[in-house]
């Protein structure tokens, strides 16, 4: 038998790899490899909370197929921004794309 | 040790690994390769934790359409990002010690919390949570609002990236 615990610590590592990978990586699809790893590791969470504490109901699994449905929303939209960036700019570099930058 | 466990530590620890290869590598065709390795072990977390159906979805949206159109976006910005470049940003030693903070933070605090070691409880036998997720999705006392809510953001998120990808007019 696995301890929730276990879950639990293996999300928060996933996620810390995540986060490290979204504030060190310079290219932007990079950066979205980070933001999907740090989704997988909340999604861990969601099902293995919904397993231990709540099988009852299935909240837990509704709320991680909402998370599938805006992961996907968002990668086909960020992937479509960083396309359109590369064709003006010739670059995906997160450090040049500074436009907006104040 | 049962068979359970060790599939887990075998699972997490690929998963880990794969993890922190994609957040290192150079090659971005490489990382995103581990990047599905770590999803597909992922996978296989949901089918430890019984939830048949998520580890299938995981497996079709996330490796079969999220990394294969990471792999496409690589291959189509590749022109002139050469292998030597600096693929880290200056200040990467700042985020190494905050994204550790971070992971080291949330153990330490899981490990104050008292259900933390807690068992999962046998499903009933002969219950088909599938079937259960199937009508919560869909039942008004359920997550119809969410679900349909969804489906418009899909069909925005689809629109918004044919517009947003679309050769300009006359372009440069």
């Amino acid at each position: 038998m696995i301890p929730l615990s276990w879950y639990l610590y293996l999300a928060a590592g996933l996620f810390g790899l995540g986060l490290y990978g979204v504030l060190a990586r310079k290219n932007a699809i990079a950066i979205l490899m980070g933001v999907e790893l740090m989704l997988n590791a909340v999604n861990i969470n969601i099902v293995a909370f919904w397993r231990y504490l709540t099988p009852q109901n299935m909240s837990g699994q509704a709320f991680a197929v909402m998370v599938f449905a805006v992961a996907a929303a968002e990668v086909a939209v960020g992937l479509a921004l960083v396309i359109s960036i590369y064709r003006r700019r010739k670059t995906v570099d997160a450090d040049e794309i500074n436009l907006m930058k104040w | 040790m049962t068979v359970e466990q060790a599939v887990f530590l075998f699972t997490s620890f690929l998963i880990l690994f794969s993890g922190f290869m994609m957040v290192t590598r150079q090659n971005l065709v490489h990382a995103a390769l581990y990047l599905v390795v770590a999803l597909f072990g992922v996978a296989v977390i949901f089918v430890l934790l019984e939830a048949g159906f998520l580890a299938v979805v995981q497996v079709l949206v996330y490796i079969g359409a999220i990394a294969i159109l990471m792999i496409f976006a690589v291959m189509l910005t590749r022109g002139n990002a050469t292998e030597e470049q600096e693929s880290m940003n200056a200040g990467f030693g700042w985020a190494m010690l905050l994204s550790a903070l971070f992971a080291f933070a949330l153990i330490v605090m899981l490990g104050q919390w008292a259900d933390i070691g807690a068992m999962a409880p046998a499903l009933d036998a002969g219950r088909s949570t599938i079937e259960e997720l199937g009508s919560a999705l869909v039942s008004p006392d359920g997550y119809v609002i969410p679900f349909e809510v969804a489906s418009v953001l899909l069909l925005a998120a689809l629109i918004g990236a044919l517009v947003v990808a679309r050769p300009q007019k006359g372009g440069k």
